[in-house]
């Protein structure tokens, strides 16, 4: 089964994306904000990382930073879920080596779709 | 679906229900709701800290990314504009003052209002925020002119997606509709942009073909987000019918393949992408072929956060209560086995007594923590009062400091709603008649600013909750002379305890002036009242000059009491323990008849009032003859009496059910509980009895 970890701070947004992907059949990991997502990473390494921009402890590029100095994680896609969709974020997420990024709100058909796009 | 928004709800394919979430939602925004208040009032104007204002800032982030996705669309606008001040502030191109605080504050309780409103299911009047947007706008706009004007900062980001700025906020998108249901009109939708001002224009795009059954494209200039076109277009025609496209259309002729909804990109190519790819929206990489590590030093292996939360587990309050009554009813059950067992012989019975004793204690421990799943610390008290606290002393022009301590200390639920209204009151009290004004203080060579200390700690089976103010403290004098104007017996001998206890008087006011802070003075009575109501007690202590201090003593549930169960002719009632003083054996000789107060007793050098609960309750006595009365000492509201009883039966903890909700209030009974043998017994408000 592939393997998605998802990193928010809001408990809210972690269940309905946790909910929607495990209902598309996969297994998802939480995790709470950058801190607890990059030790969750390291345990097992998963098919796709989707991101919390705004976190407390570690935000979502930091996060991205840090994965991508991981040797497991050089290829692995990540996506920011961020509410900015600003040119300056976007080149913030590009130059952390993010794959993609997906604005908030979205809906569950959509996370899906673009899950299916960019997992491998 | 009442004012909820259709957007984010279509299920669609998938059949996800987003309103599971709501309620995970809702706690989670309350929560941040807290914390965010909390974090405004401890802001430092002159140095505020970076952490607390980037905490600050993800509180409202944190609720806008939440409504906006779950579809609470009037909340994601106001966090929006909190958001776009606090962005500000965070990056220090704003400084905050004292009336952006105010306004963030209240925009913080226009927010708690709408959350309550969508909890409740949408219905109802909306919360009026357009005052608070435009103060929010202003705020942010007022003070970035004198910022640098970089691009980044003029870029707010959009509640939705993103927009593309044309001139004052208007921008030009295209919006196609399709497929088109049969016997819908496109033309309605245009019109509605003529009947709704401020919705923009919308007239047919170039690439719109008129006679295509399936699609039609739109052309609107707009200052709208898409989240608000979507909504209004949403009640004509299916969400999933209706796809904005950031850029006008009309300069390429319309492809044949399905515009994909912005708001999703990719930095590079997919390696395998495929055909029905998202060509308008795809943002190629020109520089990066591959997503190549950009750190150089491995990345530093930070300490894991404790992850309360999946340690946690939300629960509804019902299936606690039901739990509870469950408890209650094994609890009764093991009283009434442990009775019938006392007539087996130990010898011949060996196991099953050995057992019940198991049972007895198994059943203590499971009852001590199912209570104490419901309790919850002080801190869900004490969190509204700096609040409280700031608008109070503001609007009395006066300098207020709030310290707390014990915020620890739990409390059962049902408990800590019942008292945070009595509470609220004694802090106002303290606010308002307590501390001085500034010039008062001074003269009396005080600090400027009062301090108002709340703290609660347990102590034996009950928790203390105290509220104490340096402020003027109670004057003796006034207080006889007010108590004797309203024709209450007073003497110069009374104790300072007992003249304190004066102000608990119904419609008893010592202020000289009457204010909108505490009203009438009316309060206090109703004050007293309500903790009595709960089993608790009140004291006041006071020095002049010195300040005020009323302690509160409540027990820790209302679910479970120790008792004292007492026989009086063939009944059985319940004392509650912690109102028991002493018990005593007197000789009738020893009581003595006075004029119009019933019958006395001496007690060591004290002489108590006597209460026959045979008389009060009328029930036949079965030692009316006897020289030797069985006497209970019992203290409430700093009273005492000596009651006369039949027997003394034993003390054990009963399970608390309420008469009210059984049957109806009755003088005098507290409530009800299920004896060992399956009888009820009434348990007695002592509070009651002492001034009976």
């Amino acid at each position: 089964m592939l393997s998605i970890l998802a990193v928010d701070d809001s408990p809210s947004i972690r269940q309905m994306v946790s909910f929607t992907l495990k209902s598309a059949g996969y297994s998802v990991i939480e995790a709470a904000d950058g801190t607890e997502g990059l030790a969750k990473a390291k345990e097992k390494a998963v098919n796709l990382v989707l991101t919390d921009q705004n976190m407390p402890l570690m935000d979502g590029i930091t996060l991205v930073k840090n994965l991508r100095g991981l040797p497991m994680y050089a290829t692995t896609p990540i996506l920011i879920l961020t509410t900015e969709s600003s040119d300056d974020m976007k080149a913030k997420g590009r130059a952390a080596g993010a794959t993609g990024w997906l604005v908030k709100p979205f809906d569950p058909v959509r996370l899906v779709e673009i899950v299916k796009k960019v997992i491998r | 679906m009442g004012e909820m928004s259709n957007q984010g709800l279509q299920p669609g394919g998938m059949g996800i229900d987003l309103s599971q979430f709501f309620e995970v939602f809702f706690e989670e925004a309350y929560e941040n709701l807290a914390s965010y208040e909390s974090l405004l009032l401890d802001t430092n104007l002159d140095g505020p800290d970076d952490e607390a204002l980037n905490a600050i800032f993800r509180a409202a982030h944190s609720i806008k990314g939440g409504s906006a996705t779950f579809g609470f669309v009037d909340v994601a606008e106001l966090t929006h504009e909190l958001e776009t001040l606090l962005d500000l502030a965070r990056k220090r191109e704003l400084q905050l003052s004292t009336e952006m605080i105010d306004c963030l504050l209240a925009s913080g309780d226009a927010l708690r209002a709408q959350l309550k409103r969508h909890q409740d299911g949408g219905t109802g009047e909306p919360t009026p925020i357009a005052h608070l947007i435009s103060d929010l706008r202003r705020h942010a706009t007022g003070q970035r002119q004198s910022a640098p004007d970089n691009h980044t900062s003029a870029a707010i980001p959009s509640v939705t997606l993103p927009r593309q700025i044309l001139k004052d906020g208007e921008r030009t998108i295209t919006i196609r509709l399709g497929p088109i249901p049969a016997g819908f009109d496109v033309q309605n939708l245009l019109n509605l942009f003529d009947e709704i001002p401020g919705m923009g224009k919308a007239t047919f795009a170039p690439s719109d073909d008129p006679t295509s059954e399936e699609f039609r494209d739109l052309n609107v200039v707009t200052a709208s987000t898409n989240g608000e076109l979507i909504d209004l277009f949403t009640f004509y025609i299916d969400r999933d019918k209706v796809t904005i496209m950031e850029a006008p259309l009309g300069a390429n002729p319309a492809t044949n393949s399905m515009p994909v909804d912005l708001g999703f990109g990719l930095f590079e190519e997919l390696p395998m992408a495929t055909t029905e790819s998202v060509t308008t929206n795809i943002e190629a990489s020109t520089s990066h072929s591959s997503p190549a590590p950009i750190v150089a030093t491995p990345a530093k292996v930070e300490k894991p956060a404790a992850a309360a939360e999946s340690t946690t587990l939300r629960v509804s309050v019902e299936k606690i209560d039901q739990l509870i009554n469950l408890v209650g009813e094994l609890v009764i059950t093991q009283a009434m086995l442990a009775q019938k067992a006392l007539a087996l012989d130990p010898n011949q019975h060996n196991g099953v007594v050995a057992g019940l004793t198991d049972l007895e204690r198994n059943t203590r421990d499971l009852q001590d923590s199912v209570m104490g799943i419901r309790m919850i610390p002080m801190s869900f008290v004490f969190n509204r009062f700096p609040r409280m606290l700031r608008d109070l002393a503001a609007k009395l022009g006066k300098k207020v400091e709030l310290k707390t301590s014990g915020e620890a200390t739990e409390l059962d639920k049902g408990l800590i709603e019942k008292i945070t209204d009595p509470l609220t009151h004694l802090v106002r009290n303290s606010v308002d008649h307590g501390i001085e004004s500034q010039a008062d203080r001074a003269a009396a060579g005080k600090t400027a600013h009062g301090t108002i200390t709340l703290s609660a700690r347990h102590q034996g089976g009950s928790i203390v909750i105290e509220v104490r103010d340096d402020g003027r403290g109670l004057n003796r004098q006034r207080i006889l002379e007010k108590a004797a104007e309203k024709g209450i017996p007073v003497s110069d001998h009374m104790s300072d305890q007992e003249v304190w206890q004066l102000i608990f008087a119904p419609g008893f006011s010592t202020a000289d002036v009457v204010t909108d802070v505490s009203g009438r003075g009316v309060g206090m009575d109703v004050v007293k009242r309500n903790i009595t109501s709960l089993g608790g007690t009140v004291e006041l202590d006071s020095s002049p000059g010195q300040g005020t201090r009323v302690s509160v003593r409540l027990p820790l549930t209302l679910a479970i009491m120790d008792g004292m169960s007492v026989g009086v002719g063939g009944e059985v009632y319940i004392l509650p323990l912690a109102s028991v003083v002493e018990t005593f054996q007197a000789d009738q000789s020893k009581l003595k008849s006075l004029a119009d107060q019933g019958k006395v007793v001496q007690v060591r050098d004290e002489y108590l009032p006597v209460r026959n609960l045979a008389a009060i309750f009328d029930v036949p006595t079965i030692r009316a003859q006897s020289d030797r009365a069985i006497m209970v000492i019992v203290e409430a509201e700093g009273r005492r009496s000596a009651l006369i009883v039949d027997e003394l039966i034993g003390q054990h903890q009963v399970v608390v059910k309420n008469l009210e909700a059984n049957y109806r209030k009755v003088d005098g009974i507290a409530g009800a509980t299920i004896l060992g043998d399956g009888r009820v017994g009434l348990i007695l408000d002592i509070g009651f009895l002492v001034t009976y």
